[in-house]
């Protein structure tokens, strides 16, 4: 019974990282029918952000160190969505109702992220402050001219290239200087060490077995999100907006929503959420530029289960698959089913972590063949416009 | 006027027979007295994978649907080869890996590999049934757009982690190397056999160049072509598109399957990182390079693609990532119909593909339309 | 439309302008190609990119360094060495195509390079067919002797044999497999199975995990299900998995005091990576610590440090291809040339080197003696050394527990014999 208990607790665990994970992104792919590939790369920048201020804390003393991952929290949901909010201006934008092209230009984002990581330092730093400086300052100056509709076919391409040509030869000019508190990467390609307090390193202790503590710091964080999301998009002046652009984009505008903003804040917030995931997962294994992508597929898969803008499906989802998972992967099937062959030597064939991936899409391709649409299909006549 | 447009097609057609025949013969016979050996192995595995390509803009730039999932047949197909390769022993014998895990029996289904025919039906027909269970089940549904992208990247991973997880199978993340192996009693790593590998790719691919074209004009093509821009209305005037897309989902495996057994022996390894997400979605950048729903576009994407790799990975291997996710980017906003349709726009002045394959649609966030019924 | 024009226009612009200034980038990059008589070219061939990239830099860190102190001393017979460096990109076929790259084209006298047993297998046929030459310097698996490979990483039987024998004597029967899912964790388990076999000790269970694989629930419930009170973990994970894996196994109360864990590929510089508050009280095996007390090591360690910075550790691996460089300088020393590797491959076998790690030997199956030791993770995150053997061992590329190459040898001095005969 008890050994059952556990399972049933591992399942959910497992689930609940899961669902931390695809919880921004049923957002934005359920609300905005954007396809992130860079949404993996958005929780690594928020374990790196967890990094740094766990780093800063650590020079502030213990007693502020024991708690960094309050701070950590906020701090990484605000760096995600600003890069989101930042991903969402730049590129995004230009695609929306295109989606093949979104998740192709998303996949470029989340390459150049993670050599980013790879390969911040100073100059590159300096660079990109030069860049942006001239860019957007030059934009400024320009946009005050009354001739400004006229000349910008050709000013921002030239303010562009001029720009960029100078943040590449001021970090030229920087690397070949040879300073090393310059050139050195800030992270470089090494995983980082995310130490978590000590109070998350153990566990609660419960009979022969003992709860880790971090795997319910997990599960009380992902409520807390859901709460929290449930509230913003149900109970908030913007989550109203968010939910009329959603149903209809060109009736909101009419009625006076801003829909670029709504837009704008429904990706910042899916992707503060990922942050928030990147969060949680330091407590459970390192950090490093790959870091994202051990998620993505899995997430997505998560949303295309519970059906698309749907965060009940989402949650059962996440929990099935979680369960699943551990299910199989840690052969608890196995001593219940001794002696049923075929099964116990299926079972037992597929019982390892590899392994029980190959089942669990095995089943979800057959769970799709009756529900097509995920597990709670949206209804009316919107979904087939 | 209709037989004067008939006419102008039949010149077009012969114009095109003979450009094709011109590059193959240069490729074959002028290039190789040019090029050192070792450039002209790279570009031998260059137009191995140029074949994928041409599978994949069959599914994607004709058909709209983006397939992330081609590593897939691409690694059958080579692990297909290999395993024949593989199998070129003294009787009795097993492959040496085998004995490392303590297998002492050929598992069933290397048996059939030994023989040539097989390996060669099933190069060609493993990854195509495979495509086309994968594409029935999925196309069945409806399930379309960005759904089905996602569902055959997931594909990959489950097939990545089956090969890199069965050692006693199929060697797990190791692969199967062929170079060393013999091939109706010439070594496959030899250059002899390599110059033969070189030309029966170029003939390959012209093959799957003319299956594509083939299929891409008259009324099949047309279909594709209905498919991606605007499925429901195809499915309205009486159609039904499902066969159709797993026909030609299965076509593009095939032709992706051939290609990995080429490349596989020109690279003389295959391994589960053929698999890999990453290397599926740069299949997809190679034709979006070259411009998707132009095969000769897919050709150039790919080798432009795979040349710049290897020129900035030698000279500065950290610039690479930065460059191939530009490339994405640059792809996607700046030029849609990559180069050869740019150079098409400059030419003629106006655009020949009406729509961008399949992009234009809104999202879909319903995959089935019990609601019409 | 205007302004969807002006933004593609910049974007074409942008491009144009970043593409000239990577070409302007690699014309001033690249002054040195071509050269005269007077230098000699070696090939460095490891990922400079991707997920293996973690690891090899360090190694690449400690080729440098030795080249470098080469070339200050006066270089190989008078030459300076000049290193080409390629990426292999963490990806087998790319080691190889890499490998014939530097081979034909940069036209290198030896290769120094790969991490993965993988990356080895795969580049081994290019290196035969050419009859060319690599160093390779990681711990690995055995089951293998290349007239073409210089092995200076440990064998089986000079890192996981010792450890289990030692654990046998000190921490219990017991024993429960865990690794990543590839061919060194798999091999090496089979020997620790057939070892255990032999010596009285009992496997529990086995279980492995895709690289980079973090959810680890499933293994430590495993793990707790076989051993309810207690026993030996033999870990052979690689890479991220590592720092899940102790994470987790901390969280869910499993102490070292009860489960110690020996690993056989956690080093100082992982320690730092998975943070040392996880590790402390486990165990690894490795020849070379950067605690090892040899005055070599203390003039190495502080040479290296003064070179990349004071933060940075040193480990095994690294040690390994810092003695490799020395082991090929020497043996083309010896031969007079560097060129003809016939007679470089017959003058290596035999040189000695005062390494950090002791004195370390090549013997005539390419493989070099090394010596073992045990450590436990301190809390500053170095090891304490608390068993070692009292001199290096011989090394057995073919293992004598597994039965199919129980009773083989290796001797590349005698062509009669070669790489595979019957002792």
């Amino acid at each position: 019974m008890l050994e059952l208990l556990i399972a049933i607790f591992n399942g959910i665990s497992i689930g609940s990282v899961l669902l931390m994970a695809a919880l921004g992104l049923a957002i934005v792919f359920g609300l905005m029918g954007v396809i992130n590939l860079a949404h993996g790369e958005l929780m690594m920048l928020g374990a790196y952000t967890t990094f740094v201020v766990q780093n800063v804390l650590k020079g502030w003393g213990d007693s502020w160190f024991e708690v960094y991952i309050f701070l950590a929290l906020p701090a990484a949901f605000l760096v995600a969505a600003l890069a989101g909010l930042i991903l969402e201006k730049g590129v995004i934008r230009y695609l929306y109702g295109r989606p093949l092209e979104t998740l192709l230009a998303t996949w470029g984002v989340s390459l150049i992220l993670r050599q980013f990581v790879r390969s911040v330092n100073g100059s590159i730093a300096m660079g990109i402050g030069v860049f942006c400086c001239l860019f957007f300052g030059g934009l400024f100056l320009l946009r005050r001219r009354r001739n400004w509709e006229r000349i910008k076919k050709w000013a921002i391409p030239t303010i562009g290239s001029l720009s960029l040509a100078m943040a590449i030869f001021k970090i030229l000019l920087l690397v070949n200087l040879g300073n090393k508190a310059l050139t050195k990467p800030w992270f470089s390609a090494r995983n980082v060490d995310v130490t978590a307090p000590v109070w998350l390193q153990g566990g609660l202790p419960l009979g022969d077995f003992q709860i880790p503590s971090a795997r319910i710091f997990i599960i009380i964080l992902t409520l807390l999100c859901l709460i929290g999301t449930y509230w913003f998009l149900h109970r908030s002046q913007w989550g109203l907006r968010i939910r009329a652009v959603t149903q209809n984009r060109t009736m909101s505008a009419c009625l006076g929503v801003r829909t670029s903003q709504v837009d704008g804040l429904t990706f910042a917030l899916g992707s503060g959420l990922a942050g928030i995931a990147g969060c949680a997962v330091t407590l459970l294994g390192s950090v490093g530029p790959n870091t994202g992508q051990n998620y993505i597929v899995d997430t997505f898969i998560v949303v295309v289960v519970g059906g698309v803008g749907n965060l009940l499906g989402t949650i059962v989802a996440a929990m099935g698959i979680g369960t699943l998972d551990y299910l199989i992967g840690s052969k608890t099937l196995v001593p219940m089913l001794v002696g049923v062959e075929p099964w116990e030597s299926f079972f037992d064939f597929f019982g390892t972590t590899s392994m029980s991936k190959v089942i669990v899409f095995a089943l979800i391709i057959a769970f799709l063949q009756i529900k097509p649409a995920g597990m709670f299909p949206q209804k009316g006549r919107t979904s087939e416009l | 006027m209709m037989n004067q447009r008939k006419g102008l097609g039949k010149k077009k057609l012969l114009i095109e027979g003979v450009a094709i025949v011109a590059i193959a013969l240069i490729l074959a016979f002028v290039i190789p007295a040019v090029l050192p050996a070792f450039r002209l192995k790279l570009l031998g595995r260059f137009l191995g994978l140029a074949i994928v390509s041409l599978g994949i803009d069959l599914i994607w730039g004709y058909t709209g649907l983006l397939s992330l999932g081609h590593g897939i047949f691409f690694a059958l197909g080579g692990y297909g080869l290999a395993m024949h390769l593989k199998l070129q022993l003294p009787s009795g014998e097993l492959p040496e890996f085998f004995t490392l895990y303590g297998v002492d029996k050929l598992p069933w289904f290397w048996q059939p590999f030994s023989s040539f025919p097989f390996t060669i039906m099933a190069i060609i027909l493993i990854p195509s049934l495979v495509a086309a269970l994968l594409g029935y089940l999925v196309f069945r549904n409806r399930i379309k757009g960005v759904y089905f992208s996602i569902l055959t990247q997931a594909a990959l991973l489950v097939f990545f982690n089956f090969f890199n997880g069965q050692q006693k199978l199929i060697n797990g993340t190791n692969g199967l190397k062929t170079s060393t192996e013999h091939i109706f009693g010439v070594m496959a790593g030899s250059d002899s056999a390599q110059w033969a590998f070189y030309e029966i790719t170029i003939v390959c691919l012209i093959l799957a160049y003319i299956l594509c074209r083939w299929l891409t004009s008259g009324r099949f093509g047309r279909l594709l072509v209905a498919i991606r821009d605007d499925e429901m209305r195809l499915r309205f005037s009486g159609y039904n598109p499902t066969g159709y897309k797993v026909l030609v989902f299965a076509v593009s495996g095939a032709i992706a399957g051939v290609a990995g057994a080429l490349y596989t022996v020109q690279t003389g390894i295959i391994t589960p990182k053929f698999m890999e997400v990453a290397f599926s979605i740069e299949m997809v950048i190679w034709v979006a390079v070259g411009g998707r729903g132009t095969l000769v576009g897919a050709i150039v994407g790919t080798l432009l693609v795979r040349y710049a790799r290897t020129i900035l990975s030698e000279e500065f291997p950290e610039v690479w990532l930065f460059f191939q996710g530009g490339l994405f980017l640059l792809v996607v906003t700046v030029l849609p119909d990559g180069i050869v349709g740019w150079i098409r726009d400059k030419r003629w002045g106006k655009k020949r593909v009406i729509t961008y394959p399949g992009l234009e649609e809104m999202v879909e966030p319903q995959m089935n339309a019990d609601e019409y019924g | 439309m205007a302004q969807g024009l002006g933004r593609r226009k910049f974007l074409i612009y942008g491009s144009a302008g970043l593409g000239t200034s990577l070409l302007l980038k690699a014309c001033g990059g690249s002054p040195t190609s071509g050269g005269g008589g007077d230098i000699i070219k070696v090939g460095i061939l490891h990922s400079y990119s991707g997920t293996l990239a973690i690891s090899e830099r360090t190694v690449v860190d400690a080729e440098m360094l030795a080249i470098q102190e080469i070339n200050a001393a006066g270089g190989v017979l008078g030459k300076q060495i000049e290193v080409v460096q390629e990426d292999g990109s963490s990806d087998w076929p790319t080691f190889a195509e890499k490998a014939e790259k530097l081979i034909e084209k940069d036209q290198v006298v030896t290769i120094f390079g790969c991490w993965t047993s993988a990356s080895r297998k795969a580049v081994k046929d290019v290196f035969e067919s050419k009859n060319h030459m690599l160093w390779y310097p990681v711990q690995y698996e055995g089951q293998e002797c290349s007239k073409n490979i210089f092995y200076t990483g440990a064998t089986p039987n000079q890192q996981i044999e010792p450890a289990v024998d030692w654990l046998l004597a000190n921490k219990g029967k017991e024993f429960f497999l865990v690794g990543s899912d590839y061919v060194f964790p798999r091999t090496a388990n089979t020997i620790i199975k057939e070892q255990l076999k032999a010596k009285g000790g009992t496997t529990v269970g086995e279980d492995y995990l895709p690289l980079g694989n973090i959810e680890v629930t499933g293994i430590i419930s495993k793990i707790k299900g076989a051993l309810p009170n207690g026993g030996v973990i033999f870990n052979s994970l690689n890479g991220d998995s590592n720092a899940a894996f102790f994470k987790q196994l901390k969280s869910s109360g499993l102490t070292p005091d009860k489960y110690p864990t020996m690993s056989v590929s956690i080093a100082e510089e992982e320690v730092r990576q998975i943070g040392k508050d996880f590790l402390v009280g486990h165990y690894a095996a490795w020849n070379y610590f950067q605690t090892v007390d040899t005055p070599q090591n203390k003039e190495w360690v502080k040479r290296f440090k003064a070179e990349y910075g004071e933060d940075r550790v040193t480990n095994d691996p690294m040690e390994a291809a810092y003695i490799m460089v020395y082991l090929w300088k020497q043996a083309v020393e010896k031969a007079g040339t560097a060129e003809d590797l016939e007679k470089v491959r017959m003058a290596a076998i035999g040189q000695s080197f005062d390494a950090p790690e002791g004195k370390v030997t090549m013997k005539a199956n390419h493989h070099i003696t090394k010596t073992v030791r045990i450590g436990k993770v301190r809390d500053d995150g170095l090891f304490d050394i608390v068993w070692s053997t009292d001199g290096p061992l011989e090394p057995e590329p073919w293992n004598q527990y597994v039965p199919a190459t129980k009773g083989y040898g290796c001797d590349w001095s005698d062509p009669s014999k070669g790489g595979k005969y019957k002792i």
